[in-house]
């Protein structure tokens, strides 16, 4: 079993018939046939896209398919709304594509979805991949193999390189988690730590994290008092300059805080080890 | 997106904060006319979007009209930071007798809006935080239930502030929240809030940073981006959708990804020790279409530090015989002998590096794993510093 998704997951796609929803649904079906079981647009209900029934509305495709996950690919000015609609219908799992949602909706939706019973991965993230099993974002599929390494990261194509190194060495991943890189999100890296420490099929743990807030100390906290499995990690940005933001908009080293250089001595302090380049990381797990 | 101070201060009087806010000039003229109008001590203030403005000289009182022009006229040519003022701002000088602190921002690891209050005012906050942390009341705010009364008063009460301000500091509390939500702030902050001789409450200068993410539904914040503030390059990075920074080394760098583009930074940083770095942090973002890499590229040579490139592009969704295909046609339309090395990686990696060696192009090489292309760059960089 894996962490988050499998292959027994039941996906809506809230975004379907829009360029990016369209093109990575298609992927996600080539990976693990029969996982997308519908799609939301509102006004295209009724219709058909890409073999499954598209809804007005995530209560009535939730009703007719009894999904129990949603992947949201609707552009940022209605990113939040696409989250709480999903909320609204109580969905297990909600992952949220999307870049670019105001820091302001997301407090907003962090707050109402707190004691709730959906967990948030994103936004702004790649989502997630269980290899063989269940693709639920845009992970490329072919770059993994299953096996037992869990990995939680806050990048994208930081996170391709790392799982791409791993396979080629034969060393699968259970679950691979982008948890994405805006300053609030759902899902941080304790729970994911937690869900890895907990699956059974999970051996051993790479954390990929980068400049910005306080999220690898607190993992860090974590790990000495929680995981007792082998922990690998990278930190991306030693070089970066403060005040700026780069790329991201969680990173960003504000007030002295957030410096990669703060996270290493922390996770190296909980007996994390730190890879200086992200290839490393295979090795660190060997 | 930073405002400026006569901005911010402009925003803080729209949401009932008092303000001591005078003119802007971008001339010598005009800050006498300004000044005149005024009429009394003034005070020339440089407007550029960084900190420390007071301590490079940029702040400075004029006690006439001829003194305030001629004070304008220097401060009007200097630099601060490596950023040229071209306004400076004339308020009317105010009687100050207590500094504190009032600011609003984002609690990333609480979810929530936090607001601060120091009695150690004009000093930045992050300074107070180093030196003297138990000097910062801090208040999380419910975004449901806003900023309450009694959060306002814990704030108050906790810098010692004499009871009698406590309903004036209330109502700017609560203005300084209504202007971080009006408009999508990431940071609002009073620094310093003044209590004049005569007793009032008054903001003295401030700063408001808007959320980029939240400019499509804040036109009117859009409109006051300081564009002439900013390096050519940003402007056009910008326009084109690339997220760029400049920074101060020698290899220019074209990535896929924020997280890869800082590790690409790092591991340049690593391989070229004290001699070779970074010259910019640039993510091209998903796609990689030509003409995205064509401007990519021409901001990247723009910058006369730059002694070689390096393309780092993981083929996700993206393939990198596309890309390979976007980098040549942007080498066709961007012409430059600064050495560049290419290291493609995933899907259609090996087609990419086909492409791109049968293209024969000299000052082009490709590298097979992120190692190889960094020391590559590295090496060219410093071969074309020794040739110089």
């Amino acid at each position: 079993m894996a962490i988050l998704a499998d292959k027994n997951t039941r996906l809506i796609v809230q975004g379907i018939t829009g360029r990016e929803g369209s093109f990575h649904t298609q992927q996600m079906i080539e990976y693990g046939a029969g996982i997308v079981v519908g799609g939301v647009t509102p006004g295209k209900g009724g219709t058909e896209h890409l073999g499954v029934p598209v809804f007005d509305t995530v209560r009535e495709a939730v009703k007719e398919t009894g999904a129990d996950a949603s992947i949201i690919f609707v552009p940022a000015p209605y990113g939040a709304d696409a989250i709480l609609e999903a909320v609204a219908s109580e969905l297990p799992l909600i992952v949220c594509i999307t870049e670019g949602i105001p820091v302001l909706d997301m407090m907003r939706v962090y707050n109402t979805m707190k004691g709730g019973p959906s967990r948030l991965i994103g936004p702004n993230c790649p989502g997630l991949i269980t290899p063989g099993e269940a693709k639920v974002g845009i992970i490329p599929g072919y770059i993994t193999k299953p096996g037992g390494i869990g990995m939680v990261s806050r990048s994208g194509t930081l996170t391709y390189e790392v799982i791409w190194a791993l396979s080629e060495l034969d060393m699968g991943q259970s679950t691979a988690v982008g948890i994405g890189g805006d300053p609030i999100n759902g899902t941080n890296f304790i729970d994911c730590l937690r869900m890895f420490q907990d699956d059974e099929h999970t051996e051993k743990i790479v954390l990929m994290g980068e400049i910005g807030g306080d999220e690898e100390e607190r993992a860090a906290a974590f790990i000495k008092e929680y995981v007792t499995k082998p922990v690998a990690a990278y930190i991306a940005g030693r070089t970066a300059p403060p005040g700026r933001r780069m790329g991201h908009a969680g990173a960003i080293i504000s007030g002295g805080a957030g410096t990669a250089q703060g996270k290493i001595d922390a996770l190296e302090e909980a007996g994390v080890k730190v890879a200086k380049i992200p290839t490393q990381i295979p090795k660190l797990l060997s | 997106m930073n405002l400026h101070e006569y901005q911010s201060k402009g925003r803080f009087a729209r949401f009932g904060i008092p303000v001591i806010l005078g003119k802007v000039a971008t001339s010598p003229q005009e800050a006498y006319e300004i000044a005149r109008e005024l009429g009394g001590t003034v005070v020339v203030k440089s407007q550029v979007l960084t900190g420390g403005r007071g301590k490079a000289g940029g702040v400075k009182l004029a006690r006439t009209t001829e003194e305030a022009e001629q004070v304008a006229n220097q401060i009007l040519g200097m630099s601060i930071k490596g950023l040229p003022v071209r306004k400076v701002l004339i308020d009317p000088a105010a009687n100050i007798g207590t500094e504190i602190y009032l600011g609003v921002t984002n609690d990333r690891a609480a979810g929530k809006p936090v607001m601060m209050a120091s009695s150690e005012g004009g000093v930045e906050i992050e300074q107070v935080a180093h030196d003297k942390p138990e000097a910062i009341i801090r208040e999380h705010i419910d975004p449901f239930l806003g900023l309450r009364d009694y959060q306002a008063r814990n704030l108050a009460s906790g810098i010692n502030l004499p009871r009698e301000h406590w309903r004036a500091f209330t109502k700017i509390a609560h203005g300084l929240y209504q202007t971080y939500l009006n408009t999508d702030a990431v940071l609002a902050e009073i620094n310093p809030l003044v209590i004049t001789r005569e007793g009032q409450l008054i903001a003295l200068d401030g700063k408001i940073s808007i959320d980029d993410n939240a400019l499509f539904r804040q036109p009117e914040l859009a409109e006051m981006r300081d564009i002439e503030a900013e390096p050519k390059e940003v402007v056009h990075a910008r326009a084109a959708g690339l997220s760029y920074v400049k920074l101060d080394g020698q290899i220019g760098c074209m990535v896929n990804g924020a997280g890869l583009a800082m590790t690409t930074m790092d591991m340049i940083k690593l391989y070229g020790g004290d001699e070779v770095g970074p010259a910019n942090f640039l993510d091209i973002g998903g796609g990689a279409q030509a003409d995205k890499v064509a401007v990519a590229l021409r901001i990247i040579l723009s910058d006369p530090g730059v002694r070689s490139v390096l393309f780092n592009i993981f083929g996700g969704i993206t393939r990198c015989d596309e890309v390979a295909r976007g980098i040549l046609q942007a080498l066709g339309e961007v012409s430059t002998n600064v050495p560049m090395v290419i290291r493609l990686n995933g899907t259609n990696a090996a087609e990419g590096r086909a492409i791109i060696d049968s293209a024969n192009i000299p000052n082009l090489t490709s590298a097979e794993t992120l190692t190889e292309a960094a020391q590559k760059a590295v090496d060219a960089a410093k071969q074309a510093m020794r040739a110089n």
